[in-house]
């Protein structure tokens, strides 16, 4: 089976794939245990199964395994621990920005991905920046004043 | 995350042997202290102290993302006198929770939690008498505070767990134990936080979605291209490139299972089957005339005061419009998601439910398990608003599982979840109205068309296609309640005609039924103080007596800067837009939450392209028991009732759901959320209410009103959509 060699939060690991086209998502969360990624609809409309390549946020259910060999894969796990949050998981933790938080690994990640590139969006950046990212709870309005919290610190 | 999956016995597990004196206190079993079909239950049911002080809740409610787990702890926290820290909860177990009742209807709170307070208050009781004879003082004069029983004088205490610690109370709850009363609270009311939202946000949290168990398989449904079709033939060398697949065909029924999930979800996509033509339903642009024509059952007289008929026939104008509320999806984040594990020596299924006795009832008549044999453990989902497609889900991997021989978890693709999960119902519906010459409502008639059928459970999409026998219950909750106006009038009158059949099988949606009528009555009471040429608070406020209902109008129009006038606005232009605000105000249930919304919003001249500018709602659910939980369930309902009602319409042919992508089904993004201020009314000397749909009623009503204020133009027809607007502003 054609193995790949991945970086996925800072360490380096080998992964089997059948299948090239076999999206990242699937490999994450069953070849390596990294639930946090989310099916949400395995087309890239939701955002659920958002991961960082390379700092960009990125669709991993339309992401094919033979496209990121060697490249920094980061999931919600390499950020930080539920104890030991980094500063956007503990600003959604802080405004309570959750309610069903299916949807809030992308959120997060799609966050952290404007503001590495951005440290001090505007709330329309922001809402421009998460307008692929899906949430059903109607959760708006507090993922957004998590992120203002981080974008004004 | 291990714990999930084991026996109550595991969790109790710490429950070394302690020296017993005392009647009550003897060890916890080991067996299920699960209890069913009795209002009567112990408190060992629904509550553990272990011997390391912690303490477990076991509840048949499940939190599906509203913080309901949250406000079960503080209610036994409050009443034990017992740290919040130290509680956990354990949902939605058959095997090891009492089944008080499945999650729905916002009866968390009214229900759950007043089970859950009454057996601590109880167990507070046996502690007070546990530490009496221990200390050899009047129980009166002891008090439970930080989980130690100690004298109200001061002094030293004993542990809670030093007196039940892994030992069981065996008492009846009593529903007459003495409860805290709320004014000496500590715990409730306070905005005590999530214990899931940092694993939530470190993706740490074990959703249904990532469980697994061993030697599982991945399953997939291959769904019929039409409800009705019949498989023909399978052609099985269309999937032989793929590794491992075992292909399960049952009568109408197809799936496939793999150990590997791509290989399953490749699999599923690919295999080439044959199938019946068939189409049976009306389409959904042709509702309306289904609803009228199609039978129904004798007329269902929902309110009868005066004699409104009669009154709207000699009234000199009578009023009349036609509201309409789609067909829409729970469109839940995650698709629906199952893992079954079917031995003969019993079957386990871990689920998303809302309902795991309900599930496990059903489960169980139409596999013909033995119910003991058949657990149903609850574990979290993605946000469901009701019944979506957790129930079908759970038949499949059941299915799979049993064809197998080893547990297969099956979880939807976004277009099974679209297409298949069952719909919050369509409803039409006709009012009129007559007012007096001062504009005071004389006589008011609500008539609702509703899709229907017979009662009892929802029928299981993969038992039906495998010919399995089963009811085919078309319930969808409450659907008639808020048909009536909350103000004063002397002839009123609602009828429900409930059709006979349904195109797409029913489910509860958030607010069922509440939020359709809701949408006429308050947007028709906007016509009537238009019509009147009044302002539409004031002609509101003008008919109720009600202070609290009066309160949530005051707060809300406060919060918006609410200037009185009759709408239309006289001066709406602002650049391209027009510029309005409108109110909403109802009783959920006209019986619970009192909720008031105003809206401001811009419409686009030309493109008819509604922006909510902003929202401020003040709500009152009687004694608040976490009020950050509140509010986010509050803001939730309002950004989600936003959604379905700029966006949701579930689209179908006259043989499938055609609306199932994101960009079929659309839903609010981000950059068209709004501000929402949100004000909470507390009662603490009132009974609380549950807070997770009465929010949702008015939100849509609230729009179509800020709508004909800034435009003039009536929005009557959910979903608001661009088209809709435009061309009724062209017309106007």
């Amino acid at each position: 089976m054609p193995k790949y060699a991945l970086r996925v939060n800072g360490k380096r690991v080998n992964v089997d794939s059948w299948d090239p086209d076999q999206p990242l998502l699937y490999i994450l969360r069953n070849s390596l245990g990294l639930h946090g990624p989310k099916f949400g609809c395995g087309l890239g409309q939701c955002g659920a199964c958002t991961v960082l390549i390379d700092g960009k946020a990125v669709r991993s259910c339309v992401t094919p395994i033979h496209q990121v060999s060697n490249r920094a894969i980061t999931t919600i796990e390499g950020l930080g621990t539920a104890e030991q949050p980094n500063a956007i998981q503990a600003a959604f933790i802080s405004e309570q920005a959750a309610q069903c938080g299916y949807c809030t690994n992308g959120m997060i990640m799609a966050a952290q991905a404007l503001l590495d590139q951005s440290p001090h969006p505007t709330l329309e950046q922001i809402k421009n920046a998460l307008g692929g990212n899906l949430c059903r709870c109607g959760t708006h309005t507090r993922i957004l004043n998590a992120v203002l919290r981080v974008a004004r610190a | 995350m291990d714990d999930v999956g084991l026996s109550r016995r595991a969790v109790l597990r710490n429950g070394a042997a302690l020296v017993v004196s005392f009647a009550i206190g003897s060890m916890l079993p080991k067996r299920s202290l699960a209890q069913s079909g009795s209002r009567t239950f112990d408190v060992d049911s629904f509550l553990a102290i272990h011997e390391d002080g912690s303490v477990t809740i076991f509840t048949s409610h499940v939190d599906v993302g509203t913080g309901i787990a949250t406000v079960f702890r503080q209610t036994a926290a409050e009443e034990l006198g017992i740290p919040v820290e130290r509680f956990t909860v354990v949902e939605g177990d058959t095997a090891t929770t009492p089944d008080h009742g499945g999650t729905g209807g916002s009866t968390g709170v009214p229900r759950g939690a007043a089970d859950i307070r009454r057996a601590a208050a109880t167990a507070r009781q046996a502690l007070l008498e546990l530490a009496s004879a221990r200390m050899n003082q009047p129980a009166a004069d002891l008090v439970i505070e930080g989980g130690e029983v100690r004298p109200k004088e001061g002094g030293a205490g004993i542990p809670a767990a030093a007196l039940i610690g892994g030992k069981r109370f065996s008492l009846k709850v009593d529903p007459n134990a003495p409860l805290k009363s709320p004014s000496t609270y500590t715990t409730v009311g306070k905005p005590i936080l999530r214990a899931d939202v940092p694993l939530k946000c470190s993706g740490r949290l074990i959703f249904l979605q990532d469980w697994t168990v061993p030697q599982m398989l991945h399953g997939r449904v291959v769904r019929p291209p039409s409800f009705g079709a019949k498989l023909r033939s399978v052609d099985e060398s269309s999937v032989r490139a793929i590794p491992e697949v075992r292909i399960v065909r049952i009568e109408s029924f197809l799936g496939v299972a793999a150990k590997d999930e791509w290989a399953a979800v490749r699999a599923a996509r690919e295999l080439k089957a044959s199938w019946s033509e068939w189409q049976g339903i009306p389409a959904s642009d042709d509702l309306e005339r289904y609803l009228r024509e199609s039978a129904a059952g004798p007329d269902q007289v929902v309110v009868n005061r005066g004699d409104a008929v009669a009154a709207l026939s000699s009234a000199a104008k009578p009023m009349s419009a036609t509201y309409y509320w789609p067909f829409q999806s729970h469109a839940s984040m995650a698709p629906s998601c199952a893992v079954a594990d079917a031995r003969d020596s019993g079957t386990t299924i871990w689920s998303s439910t809302q309902n795991s006795f309900g599930l496990r009832a059903n489960l169980a008549k139409v596999f013909a398990i033995p119910l003991e044999k058949l657990r149903v453990i609850f574990l979290d989902g993605s946000g469901s608003y009701g019944s979506n497609g957790a129930e079908d889900a759970a038949a499949d991997a059941l299915l799979l599982s049993r064809a197998v021989g080893q547990p297969v978890r099956v979880q939807w693709m976004r277009h099974d979840e679209l297409g298949w999960d069952p719909k919050g119902p369509v409803q039409l519906l006709d009012v009129r109205a007559a007012m007096d010459a001062s504009g005071n409502i004389q006589a008011w008639e609500t008539q609702m068309w509703l899709p229907g059928g017979p009662t009892g459970a929802r029928a299981l999409i993969g038992p039906e296609s495998a010919g399995m026998k089963q009811g085919h219950g078309q319930g969808a909750g409450l659907m008639t309640a808020n048909a009536d106006p909350p103000y004063s009038a002397p002839h009123v009158r609602v009828v429900a005609h409930n059709l006979k059949d349904t195109p797409l099988r029913l489910s509860n949606l958030r607010a069922p039924g509440k939020i359709a009528n809701v949408f006429a009555v308050e947007g028709f009471t906007d016509e009537l103080a238009a019509a009147a040429g009044m302002d539409a608070a004031a002609f509101r406020r003008r008919a109720l007596t009600d202070p609290r209902a009066l309160a949530v109008i005051d707060r809300a129009t406060a919060m918006i800067g609410w200037q009185p006038r009759p709408s239309p606005n006289p001066n709406p232009n602002q650049g391209a837009y027009r510029v309005g605000r409108g109110i909403a105000y109802m009783r959920y249930k006209q019986a619970e939450n009192y909720v008031a919304l105003a809206a401001e919003v811009a419409v686009e001249r030309v493109t008819g392209k509604i922006t909510v500018r902003r929202i401020t709602c003040a709500h009152d659910c009687g004694l608040i028991m976490n009020p950050d939980g509140l509010r986010n369930q509050v803001e939730g309902n309002i950004m989600h009732t936003l959604s379905r009602t700029l966006h949701e319409q579930v689209r179908f042919d006259h043989s499938k759901v055609t609306s199932v992508d994101w960009s079929s089904y659309p839903v609010l993004r981000f950059p068209e959320a709004p501000t929402i201020e949100v004000a909470l009314i507390d009662h603490p000397d009132q009974p609380p209410y549950g807070a997770g749909e009465a929010a949702s009623a008015p939100v849509a009503a609230a729009m179509a009103n800020a709508v004909f204020d800034a435009t003039g133009v009536r929005l009557r027809r959910v979903p608001f959509a661009v088209e809709q607007t435009r061309t009724l502003l062209a017309r106007a």
